[in-house]
């Protein structure tokens, strides 16, 4: 208890239960799915606060569960079939309300209002029989008492603004006449049609070629600075990240291992884990490493997660922490510096001697 | 999409043409190939105990001594333009189409089946909408709360339904609502002249043949949905702020119903070329009685009139299934 | 095993002097459009359109490009997967272009495929050792020691356990099945070893184990690399050679430092920019950043001339009339352009922008563009210096014929290259050619049969 609260006051947010100061504040948020095999921790005790006009971006592989945490801000995870058994506690605070225990209806009159969502590959998250017009109709009239006509002169407004050439006649069109990029760009309309103060993209460059992605990025980034919206970003590709975020979350095994300004996780990561993400990526605007240092192993499955620290089976620096703390303490996340913590049971000392002596210059 | 009519209606004639021809041959060229002689084929045609001469009159009028080709011009030439019999002292005319001749009965086949298929397209009708509708809610239903008592139970109900056969649940049904219970009608009443009555008479059969369909419907649409709202683009329309009712209604339903379409169409041209069991249980004067009582009597004009008249409507329900799904579907129209 | 040998030595040799494995010659693949009520052929969707290349023993031919740019379609046509419709392909300086299946199985040993989707390209009802010791089933092969045993020594060559053996595809992880195709696709010890995406379905972390093990099992059997990727970072990383396609046609073709280094061809260039950096310093420098306008456009009718044209911010009526020819413009570096970057121009005498290219320009940082300007002109002002060669005429000539800035630029090239040269004649300093310019270029484009 001690060692949560001690923790949460080096966050400087304050105590559970109140309101925060930030824009969207999550806090100890956890997404269990109960399943024949086993409960799935997909997200497991994890904070984090984004400012409006700040991007935070969500880094992680399959299975850390960046998705889940997205769809459970937007209380997506709640419907459907399977939506009735999750498992969620928590706090989840938007612009001074609580979510997770609101009622789900008052909920549902946020999104596509207060908080919008794009989603990864825009043909199958657009319906076929419908025309792109209609889906941004929709998604307009849900919360706004305007008629069809008026809707329809805001989508092509809206088509216009995401730099669809001619609007007026692209917003009879079906999804499946949209290039990959000009959907996301529709995606990307719908989306911000309401106005919304918090933008949640999971993947939306991932299906898309280089050049696009460029576009996008370029795109959200210019609707950002115009709507002052508080922008979450989930991706596992740290390029986008250095693109485009103020603050990175890392990821692994439904928990966050580090967190920090963009600068802080790229120049001083303090995660064996993030040292593994960057030693990964073959890197354009490097000399060619004869060799990338890959991390050994597979992703943890979310039903058995390693006890410890969940990293430790892949860490190469699993042994140097004496005893087994590594295999039996599961790490909290510390400050490591202003608005920079890490959840690892490495010395700061062997941390910054790691990464400066071992790791950057291989990079 | 013009283009895409055009060919499909195109394909359409083809295959109507094949299914003749193959029909034909079922008829005309598979007895002979059995071994059986013009004069013994010709018999068939007559009832029992035929004079030479009528065997004769029989054989010439259709042709079977000529060769096959000249028997199937005759044939087609009868559907599109009519034919005229030769029965010795009288002559018969067969108005096109003519889709043949009962020279046991003296009566051409076609206004046979014309005044049967308002029998059949009753029974056919009514209870296509009681299954389509019966069987989609059961079906939404229990797809939005899969594994709940309601689905069990109904899915259940289903599979009781698609395994008893037409004539346990009709003759059942015969039983208790129209001789124990006298609450419906015995005898069929055209819906021109009461359609009260009408509807009183075909309800028991309606609700036979649907109890077996809407099963088949029922987990068909739990299916379909079960899948749909799995889709990305129902977590789309959520994630607009949709209510959940609007969001199945509206994106949901929409998809999952189109592959119905098709299932749904091909049922119906089935159905409308005789419910030949249901029919027969309840004793409609429909196209299927008319077929059994061709068996019964061993009559091949009429089993050949009703074989293509059914064969006309699956293939016609066909083409209607490809263009509304091409309406229902952007994506088909284009291919 | 001689031939192993023989392989060893080709690697140690000089890259040029490496025995070529597959020659590709004018390489077509058209998928034919079909309309109306017949069915008539209305047109073909042209996947790859006429591409010559060819891939030495050892070395690693990177393909590069977005998709719909046919490099998909390339690899299963040269793995005879899939049928050209014309060209030729080579392979040991055998014409397998049309070989039917029987010529083709004795090869099926030699050319093996590794495909993207782990997931979908393992029969999930087989077990490991089913599907990895099918290709021995398949060519009748008993490799010494048994199947089984030989089965088991490949699984441990990438990195699982021989006592996957029993096991089922659905047991594994995305990288583990990519393990398992590479495993199949070694079995018969092939020659040339094709793979289509074959890291872009994996996590980071899996994906550079993979690459890693790619890269041991080349040096250790003496493979041969056709790796198809739209990630240019793994491409790089990978590959010896690089080939960039765009629209079914090769644009430039290099070896992996002048590529990346000093590229070409403009959509080398833009492809290039949009890569993200894993480093946020760099985002300040956004003057990098090439902006490609709109999509790529239809395969069916691809533009005329050079098919990049209509978003090129270099493009010239020439780039629209004339289609420029893979030529190689600097040892190792074949380039189709009339306006490549760092080097001369090859069309100076063609100075009038397109309006399409002046739209994209605007895209362009000024600084892009004037570093491109200072480059080629520096190329040009080298090549002027060495008389007798060809590129030197070309370079004479642009000074002679170009307007006034283009001679300047020969003569001081630091000094001028912001406001002058080929890149600059989009920039606003350069307004007295844009107003002639304007009619001229937009005359033509409203009549383009003119030419």
């Amino acid at each position: 208890m001690t060692e949560l609260s001690k923790t949460g006051a080096a966050l400087g947010e304050p105590a559970p239960g109140n309101a925060p100061d930030a824009f969207l504040a999550v806090r100890d948020l956890k997404v269990h799915f109960p399943t024949d095999d086993g409960l799935v921790k997909s997200v497991d005790g994890l904070s984090f606060q984004v400012e409006k006009g700040k991007t935070l971006c969500i880094v992680g592989e399959s299975g850390s569960g960046k998705s889940v945490t997205s769809l459970a801000i937007m209380g997506l995870h709640r419907l459907g079939a399977q939506g009735k058994h999750v498992q969620m506690s928590g706090e989840i605070w938007l612009d001074g309300k609580e979510l997770v225990s609101a009622d789900p209806d008052e909920v549902r009159r946020l999104r596509g209002r207060e908080m919008a969502m794009i989603f990864q590959d825009p043909l199958s998250a657009m319906h076929p029989y419908y025309t792109i017009g209609n889906q941004i109709v929709e998604a307009h009239r849900v919360h706004n008492d305007v008629s069809k006509k008026v809707a329809r002169k805001r989508a092509i407004e809206m088509l216009d603004r995401v730099g669809i050439p001619e609007p007026d006649k692209r917003v009879d069109g079906y999804p499946h006449e949209f290039s990959g990029g000009m959907r996301q760009r529709a995606m990307i309309a719908m989306a911000l049609v309401n106005n919304p103060e918090l933008l949640i993209a999971d993947e939306p460059t991932t299906a898309l070629d280089v050049t696009v992605q460029a576009q996008i990025l370029d795109l959200i980034r210019d609707l950002q600075k115009e709507f002052g919206s508080a922008v979450v970003l989930i991706t596992h590709d740290l390029g986008v990240v250095a693109e485009i975020a103020d603050d990175v979350l890392v990821m692994y095994g439904g928990r966050c291992v580090e967190r920090g300004s963009v600068d802080d996780v790229f120049e001083r990561p303090q995660h064996p884990y993030t040292w593994g993400l960057l030693g990964s990526m073959p890197r354009i605007d490097r000399e060619t490493s004869e060799r990338l240092i890959p991390v050994k192993g597979q992703p943890p499955s979310l039903i058995n997660v390693p006890s410890g620290c969940a990293f430790h089976p892949r860490c190469p620096y699993a042994d140097i922490p004496k005893g087994d703390v590594t295999r039996t303490v599961r790490p909290e996340l510390q400050q490591v510096g202003g608005g920079h913590f890490s959840a690892c049971h490495l010395s700061p000392e062997d941390r910054t001697r790691i990464w400066t002596e071992e790791i950057a210059p291989k990079l | 999409m013009i283009s895409y009519i055009l060919r499909r209606t195109f394909a359409a004639v083809i295959l109507l043409l094949v299914v003749t021809a193959v029909t034909f041959a079922i008829f005309f060229l598979l007895p002979r190939m059995a071994g059986q002689t013009a004069d013994q084929l010709a018999q068939q045609y007559i009832g029992k105990s035929p004079t030479k001469a009528d065997i004769a009159a029989v054989k010439q009028n259709l042709g079977l001594d000529e060769p096959l080709y000249a028997q199937y011009w005759h044939f087609i030439k009868g559907i599109v333009s009519g034919a005229t019999y030769n029965l010795g002292p009288t002559t018969a005319h067969c108005d096109a189409p003519c889709f043949g001749y009962s020279f046991k009965n003296h009566v051409a086949v076609w206004p046979q089946l014309t005044s049967r298929l308002p029998v059949t397209v009753s029974l056919a009708a009514g209870a296509a909408v009681m299954w389509l509708v019966s069987g989609v809610v059961i079906g939404v239903i229990s797809a939005l709360k899969p594994r709940s008592f309601f689905d069990r139970t109904f899915m259940g109900v289903a599979l009781a339904g698609v395994s008893l056969p037409m004539f346990f649940t009709g003759n059942l049904a015969l039983l208790l609502f129209t001789y124990q219970w006298p609450i419906f009608g015995r005898t069929y009443v055209p819906f021109t002249e009461n359609p009260a009555q009408w509807a009183n008479t075909l309800f028991p059969a309606w609700c036979s043949l649907a109890l077996l369909y809407s099963a088949i419907y029922a987990r068909l649409t739990r299916s379909g949905m079960l899948e749909t709202m799995n889709e990305d683009f129902i977590r789309t329309a959520r994630a607009k702020g949709l209510r959940e009712r609007n969001v199945v209604a509206r994106h949901g339903l929409r998809a999952a119903l189109t592959p119905i379409i098709t299932v749904f169409g091909m049922d119906l041209g089935l159905l409308l070329g005789g419910a030949v069991i249901t029919e027969t249980v309840f004793s409609l004067p429909g196209i299927g009685q008319y077929a059994v009582q061709g068996i019964t009597d061993n009559d091949l004009p009429p089993i050949l009139g009703v074989t293509l008249l059914a064969a006309f409507f699956v293939v016609i329900a066909n083409l209607l299934v490809d263009l509304l799904y091409a309406a229902a579907d952007p994506r088909v129209r284009l291919s | 095993m001689s031939e192993t040998k023989k392989t060893d030595a080709d690697v140690t040799a000089a890259p040029d002097e490496r025995e070529i494995l597959l020659r590709v010659e004018g390489l077509q693949k058209h998928f034919p459009i079909r309309k109306g009520v017949l069915q008539r052929q209305v047109g073909a969707v042209k996947a790859v359109d006429g591409i010559d290349f060819e891939v030495r023993k050892g070395e690693t031919l990177g393909v590069v490009g977005e998709s719909g740019c046919g490099k998909s379609t390339m690899g299963r046509v040269i793995t005879r997967l899939q049928e050209p419709t014309g060209g030729s392909i080579h392979f040991e300086g055998q014409d397998i272009t049309r070989l039917n299946a029987a010529g083709m199985r004795p090869l099926r040993r030699d050319i093996q495929m590794i495909f993207q989707d782990p997931y979908g390209s393992l029969n999930p009802r087989h077990t490991i050792g089913g599907i990895v010791s099918a290709p021995f089933r398949l060519q009748g092969v008993e490799p010494e020691g048994g199947v089984k045993k030989e089965v088991q020594r490949l699984l441990e060559l990438v990195g699982l356990s021989p006592e996957h053996y029993n096991r089922y595809p659905h047991e594994f992880s995305g990288g583990q099945r990519q393990r398992i195709g590479i495993a199949r696709a070694l079995a018969l010890k092939p020659k040339l070893v094709v793979a289509d995406e074959p890291v872009s379905a994996l996590d980071v972390s899996i994906q550079a184990q993979v690459v890693n093990l790619m890269d041991d099992l080349q040096e250790e059997l003496g493979l041969t690399y056709v790796i198809i990727a739209h990630d240019l970072s793994v491409v790089r990383h990978v590959s010896d050679r690089i080939a960039v396609m765009y629209l079914g046609k090769i644009v430039e073709l290099a070896d992996r430092t002048s590529l990346y280094e000093a590229p070409m061809h403009p959509y080398t260039k833009a492809l290039m920019s949009a890569v993200p950096v894993p480093d946020p310093k760099r985002r300040g420098a956004k003057s990098e950043r090439i902006l490609l306008r709109g999509d790529v456009p239809s395969p069916i009718s691809p533009p005329s001339g050079c098919r990049f044209h209509t978003r090129c911010w270099k493009a010239t009526e020439i780039c629209r009339t004339t289609e420029p020819q893979l030529v190689e413009l600097r040892p190792g570096q074949r380039v189709a352009c009339h306006h490549p970057e760092n080097f001369a121009d090859q069309a100076p005498q063609d100075t009038v922008l397109l309006s399409v290219a002046r739209e994209a320009a605007e895209l362009v940082a000024e600084e892009v563009l004037a570093e491109s300007a200072a480059t080629s002109a520096a190329v040009a002002a080298v090549a002027a210096g060495t008389a007798g060669d060809t590129d030197a005429e070309a370079a004479g000539e642009a000074a002679d014929t170009a307007t006034q800035p283009e001679a300047e630029v020969a003569a001081d090239v630091e000094a001028t290259a912001a406001k002058t040269g080929p890149g600059a004649r989009t920039a606003p300093a350069a307004p007295l050619r844009t107003g002639e310019a304007t009619t001229e270029a937009e005359a033509d484009r409203q009549d383009p049969t003119d030419k």
